[in-house]
């Protein structure tokens, strides 16, 4: 038992807390703050356990976009009349959460066969590093070794704008008056390059350490849906040719570097090692674009941004 | 004494007087009645709070290029919390206007 352990004890239970708070609670309205505030304790969870790059993901998509995504969706939706307490609902999660932390109890009292912590996992991938194009290990597998999985990611936010776009025709066209504060456009024309910054910093840092394309994407989509929504971007067209090639950019990307290394070198995303390196940058920023582009429609899309 | 620990008691001392700022922030969110008082005392004690606590990890850091990281962060949360803030009420009083105008 050491202090060092006294802050994790707490964020977990503060995870616990305002998880069940956010499932539990008696409003639409307190569900969604709750949910956010899961977010960024999520976000601190990741970081101390040293996985910076999913705490910067979870902190930027999961708190942030979702955030705003959900706050939108509550505008447009009527007032919730406060819940009704239901024990038999807390009663079966209740269940859950003591057979779930019992189990784990057990498997950590237990003798376990094998070790699941790091170490096991880092070996084969330090092994590997040297062949991988890049030096930070989480890039590695996530853009080389197993860049399969990255390409279905980006396979799944398509297949969401697809999905999104075929929802529009039905809703009518919002008829909300822009108002914007000028503090708000201030503050915006202050953060985006800002956030540009930073985003651009992270794809470049994502080769050495913390950072890639997803978080670098998710700031970059935060910064065009503070522009989107103070007005001062136009609306994304989808019929522009650009909006529809960053949006298949790194998909695309993926899917010829994927062609061409079945037909030409070893197989399937199996990067020849020379040019390792440079491929990998290539479709992080690819991806990055079309990952920003794609989040901003996401969250920020009106009826003229995808059906026009 | 040494030097270190005049450097500890220091940096701790502040941090300690961060923590004071955002219990108080946290009593007024909590036990303050309206809106505005509550977001009154959110906003400038957290500000505050996070100051002392930036400068108590800038001096326990001991290393310049720390700090100066250290400050760039403080000037961001700084700067949002208090732009945050000036949103908030700003919506609350239109919100509040407009009902009334009905």
């Amino acid at each position: 038992m050491t202090v060092e352990l006294l802050p994790d004890l707490v964020l977990c239970v503060l995870l616990l807390v305002v998880a069940w708070s956010a499932l539990f609670a008696s409003t639409r309205r307190d569900a969604m703050a709750l949910f956010v505030a899961f977010g960024m304790i999520v976000a601190l969870v990741w970081a101390r356990l040293g996985a910076p790059d999913l705490a910067l993901a979870e902190a930027a998509i999961g708190a942030g976009l979702t955030g705003v995504l959900l706050l939108r969706a509550a505008r447009k939706l009527p007032v919730s009349s406060a819940r009704r307490f239901d024990y038999r609902r807390h009663l079966g999660a209740l269940t859950f959460i003591v057979v779930a932390v019992s189990g784990f109890a057990v498997s950590i009292i237990l003798p376990s066969p094998a070790d699941i912590t790091a170490n096991n996992i880092d070996s084969p991938v330090a092994a590997a590093m040297s062949d991988s194009g890049v030096s930070h290990q989480v890039t590695a597998v996530l853009l080389n070794f197993r860049a399969w999985d990255t390409f279905l990611e980006l396979l799944v936010l398509l297949f969401a704008i697809t999905g999104l776009r075929q929802l529009f025709p039905i809703e009518k066209e919002s008829l909300e008056p822009a108002r914007t504060w000028q503090l708000l456009v201030s503050w915006t024309r202050t953060l985006v390059p800002l956030l540009l910054l930073v985003g651009g910093y992270l794809l470049w840092r994502g080769s050495s350490g913390p950072g890639g394309a997803f978080q670098a994407g998710a700031l970059l989509a935060a910064g065009c849906v503070m522009l989107r929504i103070t007005g001062m971007l136009p609306p994304l067209h989808w019929s522009s040719f650009a909006v529809r090639g960053s949006v298949c950019a790194g998909t695309l990307l993926f899917l010829c570097t994927a062609v061409l290394t079945h037909s030409l070198g070893a197989g399937w995303l199996d990067y020849p090692e020379a040019h390792a390196g440079t491929l990998i940058l290539m479709i992080e920023t690819l991806a990055t674009l079309s990952i920003a582009i794609i989040l901003t429609l996401l969250v920020a899309g009106e009826r003229k941004d995808l059906c026009s | 004494m040494t030097p270190g620990t005049l450097v500890d008691i220091l940096s701790w001392t502040l941090m300690a007087a961060g923590m004071c700022f955002y219990l108080t922030g946290a009593l007024g969110l909590l036990r303050f009645s309206d809106f505005y008082c509550r977001l009154h005392a959110v906003t400038k004690t957290d500000t505050l709070g996070l100051g002392f606590l930036a400068l108590g990890l800038a001096i326990a850091s001991g290393s310049l290029h720390t700090a100066c990281y250290i400050f760039l962060i403080y000037l961001i949360a700084m700067a949002s919390a208090a732009v945050n803030g000036q949103l908030l009420a700003r919506y609350k009083l239109e919100q509040e206007q407009s009902k009334d105008d009905s």
